[in-house]
């Protein structure tokens, strides 16, 4: 390489004075990119992003010989203006106020930078991965519980059934306390209570007698168990919670009332919907005046000024 | 010991000291392992002082034995549809009732598990009560306090792992603590849970998390842990008449810390690097 320039500095400290550096460039990324365009658009088979990455490495290749032959021009070199305005004070060998980036520095920034790209590229979407799938697509399915009739007015039953085709037989299956309230303006009416205590998630039971024998009804999701039951009120076996026959918290732990599946009626079947909590019930019945939110994990308070604790709920 | 060695004596010695020769020469670590094992310590150094490394060996034992317990556990909620169990707690029973050794090592394992628990906190007690975390050693308690944590989340996480109703709920309970935190509770619940119900992800996270994620970062931080010891000094007891800071060594090697009764004035200018020059 017939490359004579001098750096301006050079006649500091620790340079060899007889060492010959090329002077830095941008021209060569663009030229690697150029030709990196050009492989990866014959790889996915675009023939425009080829000419794109045909056109950057003509020009920029042609820039870099430009530069790199200008000593031999007798052409003065200019300063590369993009890389220098922030280097300025790092080292020690511009006497002339004109800031190059060094080599030693510019290596450190490659390494530092390449190896910060590298490591992005690979954690990234292994990280995502990791995380993502716990709060995408989360949702509940619809689940059939069978014809009205079966479920009398003013009776409460137990209601076993698989919550969730997703997951094998015994962690799928799912309890919820139902009771039939009557028609209400024409629709019928339910109270579905959800049997995961608010406290800290534990089971739920009905306070006083359930029936032994299950009346089995046939779906297309394994089919639904029904308990007949009078309870007085529902308790938690875990730390003492206890609630009402309408949800609400009477003693314990429980930070709000239980809470409530969603219902809707297709073709005479009653079909539950996805789960809602709950902060106080007045009322009992179809004349319940329900305090909705949407639902959250047991122990976190949806009134209140605790609610304040939980601003960000998945 | 004859005070001149035979011709045969010292053959034998050569030959055996030559792979340690090799590896010295290449390497470092035979000095290393000799600095280690012949470093100044403390006179008053007690029984106390093993707590810590037992603590390492419960350790070490829970790495042995949950190894070999993972080349038969089988972390899947599935049930089998001969027997109508879940095959994860299947897999626990065949190792406890049908596998030769198999209550042994996982007994091990299991009551292993309390054993490291309480080592490590008679181990913060000696520390504490000792004065050990002071300066220069305030990192060290961090690095443990952090090894505590990790400790307990191994505790967590392989309770889960039989997949019975205690383990189950039990977890179910421990999820929903966690979810109670402020903020970001909710979304370290769904994060534990692998989405909103505890279910098949549950467990195999956990399992990722017991046998891989949190042991490799106990043995890292146990690593730093112990670089730390070396490098700082053993602490004598609060009952120690040594004076503190640190000794003048004749010979200019590297001394030993002595105690932190009465500790030498804090910093000595150049951030206590003097003692790598001298």
């Amino acid at each position: 390489m017939a490359d004579e320039l001098e750096r301006p500095g050079e006649n500091g400290e620790s340079q060899d004075p007889a060492a010959h550096l090329p002077a830095p460039s941008i021209w060569p990324f663009g030229f690697a990119l150029g030709v990196a365009l050009v492989l990866v658009a014959l790889i996915i088979s675009s023939w425009v992003i080829v000419a794109i990455g045909a056109i950057l490495a003509l020009v920029f290749g042609f820039l870099w010989i430009r530069a790199a032959t200008r000593e031999v021009r007798a052409t003065p070199p200019p300063e590369p203006a993009a890389l220098t305005a922030d280097v300025e004070e790092e080292e020690g060998e511009e006497d002339d106020g004109e800031p190059r980036l060094s080599r030693s520095l510019f290596l450190e920034g490659a390494t530092l930078g390449i190896g910060a790209a590298i490591g992005g590229i690979v954690t990234l979407p292994s990280v995502g991965f990791m995380v993502l799938p716990a709060f995408l697509d989360q949702e509940y399915e619809q689940i059939d519980l069978g014809p009205l009739e079966s479920y009398p007015r003013d009776q409460w039953v137990v209601a076993k059934f698989r919550g969730t085709q997703a997951q094998p037989d015994g962690v799928a299956r799912r309890t919820a306390y139902i009771r039939y309230n009557g028609q209400q303006d024409g629709t019928p009416s339910f109270t579905i209570l959800s049997n995961r205590c608010v406290h800290l998630g534990c089971p739920v039971q009905p306070q006083g007698l359930t029936d032994e024998e299950a009346q089995m009804i046939e779906t297309e999701a394994g089919g639904v168990e029904l308990f007949k039951m009078a309870p007085s009120g529902f308790g938690c076996p875990c730390h003492g919670g206890a609630y009402d026959i309408e949800g609400n918290r009477t003693a314990g732990p429980p930070v709000r009332a239980l809470d409530r599946y969603k219902y809707s009626i297709h073709n005479g079947r009653l079909r539950l919907d996805e789960p809602y909590s709950v902060g106080k019930v007045k009322g009992t019945g179809s004349d319940a005046q329900i305090a909705a939110y949407d639902l959250v994990d047991p122990g976190q308070h949806v009134d209140g000024p605790e609610q304040f604790f939980y601003p960000y709920v998945p | 010991m004859p005070k001149t060695k035979s011709k045969r004596q010292q053959q034998i010695e050569a030959v055996a000291l030559y792979p340690v020769d090799w590896l010295e020469e290449r390497s470092g670590l035979i000095g290393g392992l000799r600095y280690f094992l012949f470093r100044k310590v403390p006179a008053e150094t007690n029984w106390f002082h093993t707590l810590g490394s037992a603590t390492l060996t419960a350790f070490i034992v829970q790495a042995v034995t949950g190894v070999i317990l993972a080349m038969y556990y089988k972390p899947s909620a599935e049930l089998n549809p001969e027997t109508g169990k879940p095959i994860a707690y299947e897999s626990i029973e065949t190792i406890t009732n049908d596998l030769t050794l198999g209550w042994l090592v996982r007994g091990m394992h299991r009551w292993g598990a309390s054993v490291f628990i309480i080592l490590l906190f008679l181990h913060m007690g000696r520390v504490f009560l000792f004065g050990a975390y002071k300066y220069p050693r305030e990192l060290n308690w961090l690095v443990g306090a952090v090894l505590l944590l990790m400790a307990m989340g191994e505790g967590l996480t392989g309770y889960l792992l039989p997949w019975d109703q205690t383990s189950y709920w039990a977890t179910v309970v421990a999820i929903n603590i966690n979810a109670n935190a402020p903020i970001a509770g909710p979304f370290l619940g769904d994060f534990l849970r692998g989405g909103q119900e505890i279910g098949s992800e549950t467990l195999t996270r956990f399992y990722s998390l017991h046998m891989l994620v949190i042991p490799g970062g106990l043995a890292g931080l146990i690593a730093l842990h112990l670089y730390l010891v070396v490098r700082l000094g053993i602490t004598p007891p609060p009952w120690t008449k040594a004076a503190g800071g640190y000794e003048a060594q004749p010979n200019g090697g590297r001394p030993a810390r002595t105690g932190l009764v009465n500790p030498s004035p804090r910093g000595n200018g150049n951030g206590g690097r003097e003692r790598r020059e001298s």
